[in-house]
């Protein structure tokens, strides 16, 4: 049995949709330790989200995991019946989603479907449940719990529907919790009240994260390891101060580029990062990311590289993995 | 709430005149003049304007709209021009077979339409969609008189399991009521039934894309609660819509069955005053017609209100 | 899918909307046919519809010379079925005419002239609305008198609303639109607005909605002519056929059953049509 908590192996997932098959996650290995809190970064379209969606397998009408392995605590998860799935979603493993306004059911009272976990997994009668929704309010920091729980999501304000959503997430104590983009679509000051509330729960439970966000400044306080998707796949894999120090892919040095820094000097100026994703449904030839790649050489072109440790990263890049450093390349521009 | 039903209220006000114009307008666009109706043989000019004064047709057509308006204004709305019953009376005794059978319509397009419309959505492609969706599109294209007629010969002329047509008081005798209202309200039912469930499909199709529903799953709720906790109730907000549209246009389906049927409700009363020329009682059917309607139309609006939280009416 | 506004600039090419939406084309077709046999009902009726003939009354279907039997006076169920197509679809034609005319330009003026007569317009669709379609139709019909003609205005004045909105709303919506506020500031006058803009906009929408109409005219047709209000004897027509059928059917139910069926499959076919297009013409819709 694996020490792992949770474990992905080679995990293929494709999408049948209009436009034909997509691979939306095409060879994703990785794992998640006990009580650790991981970043997974990319574009929209990048995979991350179905990566995630893998996991729950609560992949759309159109999506199928179609190889690999995903080993919770042990368990291969494809192999689970549905029940078995279910008897996992909302006890060990939660997860919340980007849109706190359009993720809770409008028709029903907070404290109700805050409580909800509890009377699935745990047979607690209603009026128990809805009780311990107040006291998870109070946990996430809602103001006048006792109130908010019987009021309707529409009465909440975005950042508090995502302090409900993360108070649902956490009522049966998971081991892990799946947060996609659990920011996204807030202020930038709620924005970080939140990130803070997930760093406190995260040490006060011991609950192991999976940070899902397109947003590379949102990982840097957060997360001990990081994951950068592009195309479905990883492209770079480390530590969050080694991978924000040196980035190994060129990709994932575009991203830091692109966001703001406080020694922006030093970086020289917020550069964008040039030209749109691939079509998912016709990818090109060789690296995925070469056609919007100032480091691209000829043989980027034709083959695709492997994820191969370079330093202390693992990084799908030729140049990286040829021994040349970024930072020094890009010194020459 | 309250400034919001008077508000709506005041908003049916104009509306609520041009009805009653128009209605007031149908008897006078009647080619035929009622005196002779009336009269018979005696067709004496005296005669003649003897009742048109004492019908009040001499006054000019304003004068006569305020006086006729004054007394529906107090539920008068006249006598019929045959029986020379009030017409308010006369309705009134035929308004609840309408309703019974309308409701047993509606009870019998609900209890197929929700279950049927929701399993073929959550299903979708699977043989109860396509069942489904045979339904909703034969229930609307066949009349609902000519299905009335096939139960007819299948149910009553060749199987003899129900009595072809005719009514029969609850009061007097339950079993044979029951009896007598399972074909109509089969036959009014069929078109609300395929409304129904197009509806319930398509609003629990678009229910079950939400996000709220994956957050449901998420939580490890099973299929059976996903939907049946989490979708329905949401999926079922514009269903009371469309029902209750129906609720307010029972006496209009109400016309054609119960004549195949011989139901005596207001239906075919209407039916039979127009072959009478009886416009008196037409005028107050047609009027009964639109205004529970209306009436209708702005309860569904407030019950609306009441099922779906995020609706406020201030 | 490509994100596509709720309104097509061009005309749809009818052509390539058939081969490419299989389910538009089957319907066409259907309806297609349904128009041609109204149109050739005097070639291919095996006999004179209104012939009455006492020795062959009743005859069963698929009784020689005559497929589909005979009446209760010896008149051919074949003949008169085919002649009824020639009572129902013209009345679709002129209902679905009167109702996308007068709608049609209630709709124009309300839109486009805003302020008072908008008001005042949608007052008078809002009272058109207050009653249940089949009572108005009734209503009108009680008011002018029962006939085929009659109960074609009747229900042409039903269909008023549906198109009075539609078009309304379209208009307003192109309003927004800044191709029209350009034409217009660069002096277009309203008439060359409408005709080169709003219409060739509104061809989607209208030509789902003549479709649906179509089919509920045909059924509210068939409706006051078996409530005796619309067609009259001997005219052969669908509804009529029922209602006089519906008394023999101890013995010889195929005299209801029969015309039934011709209206069924008549008003199944528009609604098909109308459903296909919509799902072909609205991107919205498609589930």
């Amino acid at each position: 049995m694996s020490a792992r908590l949770l474990e992905l192996e080679d995990v293929h997932t494709q999408l049948t949709l209009r436009e034909g098959v997509v691979r939306a996650v095409d060879g994703v290995s990785f794992h998640v330790d006990a009580g650790e809190t991981l970043g997974i970064v990319g574009e929209s379209g990048s995979g991350k989200s179905m990566t995630a969606l893998s996991i729950m397998r609560l992949l759309p009408r159109s999506g199928r995991i179609i190889g690999g392995s995903i080993r919770f605590k042990g368990r291969e998860l494809r192999d689970l019946a549905e029940a078995e799935m279910e008897a996992l979603r909302g006890t060990d493993i939660a997860m919340i989603f980007q849109d706190p306004m359009t993720s809770l059911n409008p028709v029903y009272r907070t404290g109700w479907q805050v409580g909800e976990p509890l009377r699935i997994h745990r047979h607690v009668k209603t009026a128990a449940s809805v009780a311990a929704a107040v006291g998870l309010f109070k946990k996430v920091g809602i103001p006048e719990p006792e109130k908010r729980a019987m009021q309707y999501p529409h009465m909440f304000s975005g950042g508090m529907r995502q302090r409900a959503m993360i108070a649902m997430g956490l009522s049966t104590g998971p081991s892990l919790l799946i947060a996609d983009e659990p920011t996204t679509a807030l202020d930038v000051t709620i924005q970080a009240q939140i990130l803070d509330l997930l760093r406190h729960l995260n040490r006060e439970f011991g609950t192991a994260t999976i940070l899902i966000t397109h947003n590379l400044g949102v990982v840097a306080g957060m997360c001990d390891r990081v994951i950068v998707m592009y195309a479905g796949r990883i492209v770079e894999e480390g530590r969050t101060e080694d991978v924000f120090a040196n980035p190994e892919h060129p990709y994932t040095w575009s991203l830091l580029r692109s966001i703001p820094r406080l020694d922006a000097e030093v970086r020289g100026r917020l550069q964008p990062i040039e030209g749109s994703p691939p079509d998912m449904a016709r990818l090109p030839e060789g690296c995925k990311f070469r056609s919007r790649c100032s480091f691209a050489i000829d043989r980027c072109a034709t083959e695709e590289p492997e994820l191969r440790q370079v330093r202390s990263q693992l990084t799908r890049c030729w140049v990286t993995q040829g021994g040349v450093s970024l930072e020094s390349q890009s010194d020459l521009d | 709430m309250t400034t919001y039903v008077l508000r709506r209220l005041l908003l049916m006000l104009p509306v609520a005149f041009l009805v009653t114009v128009g209605v007031f307008l149908l008897i006078h666009l009647t080619p035929g003049d009622p005196a002779l109706i009336l009269l018979g043989e005696d067709r004496s000019p005296q005669a003649i304007a003897q009742i048109h004064q004492q019908l009040g047709l001499d006054k000019p057509l304003y004068v006569q709209y305020v006086i006729w308006l004054g007394r529906i204004a107090h539920g008068d709305l006249g006598r019929s021009i045959t029986t020379h019953q009030p017409v308010g009376t006369a309705i009134a005794e035929r308004l609840p077979a309408t309703v019974e059978l309308g409701l047993a319509a509606l009870f019998w397009s609900l209890i197929v339409a929700i279950p049927l419309g929701t399993i073929a959505a959550v299903r979708r492609g699977s043989i109860a969609d396509q069942i489904a969706t045979g339904i909703s599109v034969g229930g609307v294209s066949i009349p609902n008189f000519f299905i009335g007629i096939v139960l007819i010969f299948v149910l009553s002329v060749t199987w003899r399991l129900f009595p072809f047509g005719g009514y029969v008081a609850f009061t007097k005798d339950p079993f044979e009521n029951l009896r007598h209202i399972v074909l109509p309200a089969i036959a009014l039912g069929t078109a609300g039934t395929a409304i129904n469930m197009r509806f319930t499909r398509s609003s629990m199709i678009e229910v079950l894309n939400n996000d709220y529903i994956r957050t449901a799953m998420a939580k490890g709720a099973s299929w059976r609660r996903v939907v049946f906790i989490h979708a329905l109730k949401n999926a079922l907000i514009p269903v009371v819509t469309i029902v209750g549209l129906q609720i307010g246009g029972i006496i209009e389906g109400a016309v054609v069955t119960e004549t195949v049927f011989t139901w005596p409700g207001v239906g075919r009363l209407a039916v039979e005053s127009i072959f009478n020329r009886d416009y008196t009682v037409v005028q107050g059917i047609v009027l009964l017609a639109a205004f529970s309607y209306m009436v209708a139309n702005l309860l569904v609006d407030l019950v609306y209100g009441w099922l779906d939280p995020r609706i406020s009416y201030s | 899918m490509t994100a596509e506004g709720p309104i097509r600039r061009t005309p749809i090419r009818l052509l390539a909307l058939g081969r490419d939406y299989p389910r538009v084309a089957a319907a066409a077709a259907l309806v297609l046919l349904l128009f041609l046999i109204a149109a050739v009902a005097p070639l291919i009726s095996p006999h004179d519809p209104l012939a009455i003939s006492p020795d062959d009354s009743y005859l069963r279907p698929l009784s020689p010379g005559h497929p589909l039997g005979t009446d209760d006076l010896g008149r051919d169920l074949m003949s008169r079925v085919l002649w009824g197509a020639r009572a129902s679809l013209p009345v679709a034609f002129v209902a679905v005419a009167v109702g996308l005319v007068a709608g049609g330009i209630i709709g124009l003026i309300s839109g486009y002239a805003g302020g008072l007569s908008d008001l005042l317009l949608m007052r008078f669709v809002d009272a058109l609305l207050a009653f249940p379609g089949l009572i108005l139709a009734i209503a009108i019909v009680a008011a002018l008198g029962p006939g085929l003609r009659n109960a074609m205005i009747a229900i042409g004045i039903v269909a008023i609303p549906v198109y009075a909105r539609l078009i309304r709303a379209v208009v307003l919506q192109l309003k927004q639109l800044e191709f029209v506020t350009a034409t217009r500031s660069l002096g277009a006058t309203p008439l060359r607005l409408i005709v080169g803009h709003v219409i060739p906009n509104l061809l989607n929408p209208v030509i789902v909605q003549v479709s649906l109409s179509a089919g509920f005219a045909i059924l509210a047709e068939a409706t006051l002519s078996f409530l005796g209000l619309g067609a009259q004897l001997p005219t052969p027509d669908w509804g009529q056929m029922i209602n006089s059928g519906a008394g023999f059917l101890n013995n010889d139910p195929w005299l209801a059953i029969i015309p039934g069926a011709a209206i069924s499959v008549t008003v199944f076919s528009f609604n098909w049509l109308g459903d296909a297009l919509r799902d072909a013409l609205d991107p919205r819709l498609r589930g």
